[in-house]
């Protein structure tokens, strides 16, 4: 068990960061696991962010955190909105489903 | 120090324990509840490097506020029980093994990233804000949250004042045989459309209809 360093904090970053990738790309089921992945995303962007706030000793990374929090707060409030007017409209909210969303 | 190591493997494999849940479960429900233990232990973990407000906000906002979204929302739109499983149609999807691919190459990408980061000495130079010896974090936090960054708070205050806008014109809709208060009429109505007065004849009475 060696010291805590920046890397390990940056390493589970990384580590959720791909997995709320993967959890984009895998998802063949409702779009709000796709959102939760989303938020998944930011939460390693977020761990990011604090570590290198700490270990440098400069704050700035900790006020961008916060603002960071507040746009996924009002991205999943939104995204949840849009959710629910699509289910008004359809009644399913399978992602392979959604082929009205051509362009 | 052993046990700060200690801790940060526990939080830091539950957390990626519950990460990977949250993409792989079979309920929805179910996921939304491990996007909350996810949420909690990073931010014991947050707590635990020192940035003790970061970890106290993120448990108010995400758990308090956007996890419970979710759940309403699951609940609501009744789509809690999947029908299809990504690891079931794990032969005949396309896009899983490139899910795979893409999120492995990464993960790669920012390991290689990490390891070859180092601490630079012009960094130091360029920081502008630190943390002073004796302060908590929440004080210089809001020491350099109120006065360099107000502008962007305010902004981020508009942000949230326009999510709630859309929220709420997204998901309005005008029901039919809705009775509905009309405030301008109630406010425009004056003494000389509701009142009328008349002399009663005696023993006549009043006709109503004229």
């Amino acid at each position: 068990m060696a010291d805590i360093s920046l890397g390990h904090y940056l390493t589970l970053g990384a580590i959720i960061f791909s997995i709320g990738v993967a959890g984009i790309f895998l998802n063949r089921k409702n779009i709000i696991v796709i959102l939760m992945s989303v938020e998944l995303i930011l939460l390693a962007v977020n761990i990011n962010l604090v570590s290198f706030s700490i270990f440098l000793n400069d704050l700035t990374g900790q006020i961008f955190t916060l603002f960071i929090l507040t746009v996924a707060a009002a991205e999943a409030a939104i995204g949840l909105a849009i959710i629910v007017v699509y289910y008004r409209n359809t009644s399913n909210i399978d992602v392979e489903d959604i082929h009205s969303l051509k362009g | 120090m052993l046990a700060h190591s200690l801790f940060f493997y526990v939080f830091s494999f539950i957390a990626i324990f519950s990460a990977i849940m949250v993409t792989a479960s079979k309920n929805t429900v179910h996921s939304v509840f491990f996007l909350i233990l996810d949420f909690i232990s990073i931010s014991c973990l947050f707590i635990m490097i020192g940035a003790e407000f970061l970890g106290m906000i993120m448990l108010i906002v995400y758990v308090g506020a956007v996890a419970v979204l979710f759940l309403f929302v699951v609940m609501m739109l009744n789509v809690a029980q999947q029908k299809k499983q990504w690891f079931s149609s794990f032969g005949s999807s396309k896009h899983i093994p490139l899910g795979v691919l893409i999120s492995v190459i990464i993960f790669f990408e920012l390991i290689i990233v990490i390891g070859g980061w180092k601490y630079k000495p012009e960094v130091f130079s360029s920081i502008t804000e630190s943390q002073n010896i004796g302060e908590s974090n929440t004080h210089s936090i809001g020491n350099v949250l109120y006065t360099d960054y107000i502008h962007l708070f305010q902004l981020s205050g508009m942000i949230l004042l326009v999510a709630m806008i859309g929220a709420i014109v997204l998901t309005f809709r005008k029901r039919a045989g809705l009775k509905r208060q009309s405030y301008f009429s109630q406010i425009s109505r004056e003494r000389s459309d509701s009142i009328d007065l008349v002399d009663v004849p005696h023993n006549k009475g009043v006709d109503i209809d004229g």
